[in-house]
């Protein structure tokens, strides 16, 4: 259930990012999902990407350095209720959401999830029902 | 209007034989007191008898900042601490600070130079001076303050900063002279306009030293302000404010020789240069008492010149700065040293000693950019971790430099590495 997101630190000027996508697109790794948050200064790319280990080294030879981050893929069926539903079991586990983003995953759609305790929230989820996506289902969404 | 005619006029040869008697005094006296350079000169096989004149005063060895804080806090003083009613200090490069003292007679000395300096401005005892250097550890505020009472002019310490305070006693108290750092003049006088008050001001001239300024800077504030405006240079080590200052003709600043026999080496050969060459300005009291020195190098870059000014005075003029023999940069008044960063970097922790200086003047004030890599110690997936690791950097950057930096992440391995001597500092500020 443990998804190795890349993080990378980049500073906001022009073609960074475009930088670190040439990279991983020569390699061939595919990136599945991406959050990017930012602040004046600096921003923080957050992917996840076919192959996680094979994009941390084809960044670091391209002078690009990423941090691997757990996170956690969870399923929300588009109802109303549900994202509210999977919330309440992560503060009932006594977690705090860092942050989330969408992962696309045709007519449901599922959020990347980074959590203080990972593994408690991952049990609690488990147990009242909510589906997850493994690391090798993550990895290997493609259009 | 010159404060010390008989001192400040003097002929070459009254000054060289006042200064050989003092000189030999002074090596006498340092000899039996200071056992630094007792052992020094000891070392080189040199007596206190070897020197004669002013002549000898080469055969003397060097002393430098490191001489200073080797014997932090007070063990170059020369008098026992009794004798000694104050003390001043500045930021050292690892922490530890320079520490200066002065007996009874150095403060009257110290007062009576910057009181030439102010004679040579114009100040007189109808003036009102407002003081607007730091008090404190800092010799600026004090070193002016009393010099301003020794010409019997009103004196109002203000200190630094609070500007609106500044403007308004100006206006109300009627201030005719100010003695500041240029760049804070600079952007007292942007206040001033902003505030309309430039009209409703009776200031007439400023006395601005501390850090380095141009002739295009000078007359920029005398043009908008109305006023003329002085250079006034020293240095902690061998006074504070007041070793040295320039007249309304703007030849350089003339040197009170009378106490501090001004020499121009070559940095790399240490060896005596021709007049009129650029080189270290070193120094040596003759008349201190709490702290004398053998020839301190400053760092700073310049020229002597001994021939007379068309105001009268006589003794030697330092051309002006041409910057440092050595790294430090002078921001806001401050000295600040490359190697502060480092070490308060490597205090830190998680972060790589990695770092470059961007300095600048913005709207007339320097402003200090350390650039640090985020490196893989740095948990650089959450912006909040991001910004406290900022905000850790900044607060002790502060601590350790006496002045506020803005602190500023950037991609790990961007910073050039060091091959021979790294790049540390980029100063944007035109100043020469």
């Amino acid at each position: 259930m443990l998804i190795k997101q890349l993080s990378v630190f980049i500073e906001n000027r022009e073609g960074r990012l475009l930088e670190v996508t040439d990279v991983l697109a020569k390699h061939d790794v595919n990136i599945v999902t991406l959050s990017l948050a930012d602040t004046s200064e600096y921003g923080i790319l957050r992917i996840i990407v076919s192959d996680p280990e094979k994009g941390r080294e084809v960044l670091k030879e391209a002078g690009i350095s990423a941090k691997f981050t757990e996170v956690i893929a969870v399923q929300v069926p588009n109802k109303s209720g549900e994202l509210q539903h999977i919330l309440k079991v992560v503060s009932d586990a006594g977690s705090n959401i860092e942050y989330m983003y969408v992962l696309s995953t045709g007519i449901n759609s599922s959020v990347i999830v980074k959590v203080t305790d990972t593994l408690p929230v991952i049990e609690a989820l488990k147990k009242s029902g909510v589906t997850m996506y493994t690391a090798e289902e993550v990895y290997r969404f493609q259009a | 209007m010159i404060w010390n005619e008989t001192k400040e006029c003097m002929s070459r040869d009254e000054i060289q034989t006042l200064q050989s008697a003092r000189l030999v005094k002074m090596v006498n006296r340092v000899y039996h007191n200071v056992e630094f350079y007792r052992k020094k000169m000891q070392q080189m096989g040199l007596e206190p008898g070897d020197i004669q004149g002013i002549e000898d005063i080469t055969k003397l060895p060097y002393t430098t900042k490191d001489d200073l804080r080797d014997n932090y806090p007070f063990g170059l003083f020369a008098v026992p601490e009794s004798e000694i009613v104050r003390v001043h200090a500045s930021s050292g490069t690892t922490g530890k600070a320079t520490v200066v003292g002065y007996t009874r007679r150095d403060i009257e000395m110290w007062s009576e130079c910057v009181a030439r300096v102010l004679t040579m401005g114009g100040v007189g005892r109808n003036d009102k001076v407002q003081i607007s250097y730091g008090y404190g550890l800092f010799t600026g505020g004090l070193g002016a303050h009393y010099g301003a009472e020794n010409v019997g002019a009103m004196v109002i310490p203000l200190s630094t900063g609070n500007t609106k305070k500044q403007i308004t006693l100006m206006e109300d108290f009627g201030v005719t002279t100010i003695c500041c750092t240029p760049s804070y003049l600079m952007y007292l006088t942007e206040a001033l306009e902003d505030a309309g008050k430039v009209d409703k001001i009776k200031l007439k001239s400023a006395i601005c030293g501390a850090e380095p300024w141009t002739d295009g800077m000078r007359n920029e504030i005398e043009r908008r302000l109305g006023i003329t405006a002085y250079d006034i240079y020293g240095l902690s080590e061998i006074l504070g404010p007041g070793v040295a200052g320039d007249c309304e003709h703007h030849t350089g600043l003339h040197v009170y020789e009378d106490h501090f026999v001004p020499e121009i080496i070559d940095p790399k050969t240490l060896q005596p240069v021709k007049e009129g060459t650029v080189g270290e300005l070193v120094f040596t009291t003759i008349t201190k008492e709490a702290l004398p020195l053998f020839r301190y190098r400053t760092k700073d870059l310049t020229s002597i010149s001994y021939d007379k000014c068309p105001c009268g005075r006589t003794m030697a003029r330092l051309s002006r700065f041409q910057g440092r023999s050595d790294d430090m940069l002078i921001i806001r008044g401050v000295n600040v040293f490359p190697s502060q960063v480092e070490a308060a970097l490597l205090e830190l922790g998680g972060v790589t000693p990695n770092y470059l200086l961007v300095v600048d003047r913005i709207n007339n004030l320097d402003t200090l950019e350390v650039q640090v890599e985020a490196d893989d110690n740095f948990n650089f997936d959450e912006i909040r971790e991001l910004e406290n690791m900022t905000k850790k950097i900044t607060r002790t950057l502060e601590q350790a430099l006496g002045i506020a930096a803005h602190v500023k992440l950037v991609e790990p391995k961007t910073l050039a590495r060091s091959e021979g001597k790294a790049k540390r500092v980029i100063d944007n500020r035109k100043l020469l």
